[in-house]
């Protein structure tokens, strides 16, 4: 799927609802942190949510990278390697406790498995199965809606 | 089939008529078939199309493919075999471009990971184009699987072999297609289809031969030394292997490439001693374009791109802007991202490096005025350039410019033109809708369509391609659903379509 801006943000938003929020169910209980489960989930999902806000201005700033490239695409590849910057820089949100209502960060490896399960999941649907069910989606530049 | 009175042929009141009813085709004694949907075709176009409607639902008794080939690809595979794609060579087009699956999942390299039980050709799809070319499948792969998917929608129920000589509008809604079946098969020499939908997926008009190499052969008679690439001209490469020649190459774009690589191949392999003279009319010398935000790569001659187009015409941005514009301003954007183009794809880059280091390949700028026979059986180019007048000798001249008649060469399109109500485009092609319904054709309830390259200049660019050919089938598909013809492919018949597909049942 080539995308548009509009395209990026509705795929990110409804990718992350539904493929990142099935991860962070599955994968919250396994995580290395020491605190009851209500707590463990309130702060996975909550991460996964700030994934999907700050993603979303992370979504114009590729934007406009992309219109650098010729061909207006974006390869699979930046897709992917993307992880590190995002990733970085929500460890630093949440370390700086700037992240709404999660009080104190969580460990930095429960931090990093989960984004980095989510992040891979999202990313594999995203690049195969999601044109199965939604067959319009590629030809729309990643509109759903 | 209803009763036939008259001689079963096309009478002069037929032919002036831009409307005919069901009685004057009737007066005329051309038996009329009755189905609700014709593709006029028969090559990927018509196949892409049909396989969507199948897919949606459609019954194989709703449709009927009228085409002068045997299946889909023939046409296709001709034309890439004598451009030097054979079976096992690599064709231009994008992994998940797949025209046997409307999902394009699994894409060709996830098929060929599964197949040959290794992550090479998926770990070659993530980095491309950025560390590795765009990965491509081979001809025979994509071929094959067309052959599954054809048996598969039952396509052969619906074929109907003839040569279609136009389509006219009925009164009362729909259309009337004509038919000339091969002689003998039918008692009369034309066949009416009178069906509510009429799809047009006729490819190519044409191909046309630069002026001076048309001149030549025509004042010569010679036909065997200047050929074009989409000809078969096998007895060039056979020629160079018995002794050393001179072969002048015309064009920049993925021909020239093919025959480049041939060339260089050959000297490999064979250890032929062939000099290559490349001429290029526009010569890239670099990276081009208005702005820094629309720049495309080159050098050496070349203008740089991996598919036909940028690749964000088939759903991203371009497609996007390209689908609000008309006239002149979409004339322009087309004129923006055109431009004869062909992959750089590390394989040539090398040979070409090779060939200009030995001093066998030598690129030029510049125009040939005329060809004339030369000494010793050789032909003279008189090339004018940025560097002056110049002649160039050479044993044989292969024109890969790829350069595309005019729609009104075919006698369909010619005939829809003049009585059909169709108009052309900002490009000269015919003008479509964005649901890819011919502009000015409508009759009654009926909706008369057209796909692939008849339509370039559009509101969508990358018609004449798999993908592109895909986009324009789901816009027909889903303006059908719109009029209640058949069903709108949701994401749940499309889920257990698709499993179906993987497990090659039937629709």
């Amino acid at each position: 799927m080539v995308p548009t801006l509009w395209g990026r943000i509705q795929t990110r938003v409804i990718l992350l609802a539904t493929v990142g929020a099935v991860v962070t169910a599955l994968i919250t209980p396994v995580l290395p942190v020491d605190a009851p489960l209500s707590t463990k989930y309130r702060t996975t999902f909550l991460v996964l949510a700030a994934v999907a806000v700050v993603g979303m201005v992370w979504e114009f700033v590729y934007h406009l990278l992309m219109q650098f490239r010729w061909e207006k695409d974006w390869p699979s590849m930046f897709g992917l390697l993307l992880i590190v910057p995002e990733g970085v820089l929500m460890w630093f949100l949440l370390d700086l406790g700037v992240v709404p209502f999660v009080d104190s960060p969580p460990p930095l490896a429960a931090f990093a498995i989960h984004f980095a399960a989510v992040w891979l999941c999202v990313w594999l649907f995203a690049n195969g199965p999601m044109r199965v069910p939604f067959i319009r989606w590629r030809f729309r530049g990643g509109r759903l809606a | 089939m209803e009763t036939v009175r008259g001689a079963g042929d096309l009478t002069p009141e037929l032919l002036e008529a831009t409307f005919w009813s069901d009685a004057m085709v009737q007066a005329a004694g051309i038996p009329i078939q009755d189905v609700p949907f014709v593709s006029v075709g028969g090559g990927i176009g018509s196949f892409v199309t049909v396989d969507y409607l199948r897919i949606a639902g459609v019954p194989t008794s709703q449709m009927r493919i009228l085409s002068n080939i045997d299946y889909p690809w023939q046409t296709y595979e001709y034309l890439t075999r004598v451009s030097q794609i054979p079976r096992p060579e690599r064709i231009r087009s994008d992994s998940s471009s797949r025209p046997d699956n409307i999902w394009g999942f699994p894409s060709y390299a996830l098929s060929e990971t599964w197949r040959d039980k290794s992550l090479a050709h998926l770990f070659h799809v993530l980095i491309e184009p950025i560390f590795a070319d765009y990965w491509t499948p081979r001809a025979g792969t994509v071929f094959a699987s067309l052959e599954r998917e054809m048996k598969r929608i039952a396509y052969q129920e619906m074929l109907v072999k003839g040569v279609v000589r136009m389509v006219r509008r009925r009164v009362g809604g729909g259309y009337f297609t004509i038919l000339t079946p091969p002689e003998g098969t039918t008692p009369t020499k034309r066949v009416a289809f009178r069906s509510r939908f009429v799809h047009l997926a006729i490819g190519y008009p044409g191909l046309r031969f630069l002026p001076d190499l048309q001149a030549f052969r025509e004042s010569s008679g010679d036909y065997e030394h200047v050929v074009n690439a989409y000809e078969p001209h096998e007895h060039i490469y056979e020629f160079l292997k018995t002794k050393p020649g001179t072969v002048v190459l015309r064009g920049g774009g993925i021909v020239a490439s093919r025959v480049l690589q041939r060339l260089f191949d050959d000297r490999r392999k064979f250890k032929t001693q062939t000099k290559i003279v490349h001429i290029f009319r526009t010569f890239v010398t670099g990276a081009h374009g208005p702005h820094i935000w629309a720049r495309r790569k080159g050098g050496d001659g070349w203008a740089y791109q991996g598919f036909n187009y940028p690749k964000s015409v088939w759903g991203g941005q371009l497609k996007a802007q390209m689908r609000k514009l008309d006239g002149e301003p979409r004339a322009k954007k087309y004129k923006e991202m055109g431009g004869t183009n062909t992959p750089k794809r590390r394989r040539w880059q090398k040979q070409m490096a090779d060939g200009r280091k030995g001093g066998y390949y030598q690129a030029m700028q510049g125009t040939v005025d005329k060809v004339t026979p030369g000494p010793d059986g050789m032909l003279t180019s008189f090339v004018t350039g940025k560097s002056g007048a110049q002649e160039v000798h050479s044993h044989y001249i292969i024109d890969c410019t790829g350069l595309e008649a005019d729609i009104s060469e075919h006698r369909v399109l010619a005939d829809l033109l003049a009585r059909g109500g169709a108009g052309r485009n900002p490009l000269g092609r015919l003008e479509v809708e964005r649901h890819f319904e011919i502009k000015g054709t409508q009759s009654g309830d009926g909706a008369l369509y057209a796909s692939g390259a008849t339509t370039l200049g559009g509101y969508f660019p990358g018609v004449d391609t798999f993908l592109g050919l895909q986009v324009a089938a789901q816009e027909i598909a889903d303006d059908l659903a719109r009029r209640g013809w058949c069903k709108k492919i949701g994401p749940l018949r499309s889920t257990t379509q698709w499993f179906k597909w993987l497990f090659n049942r039937k629709v």
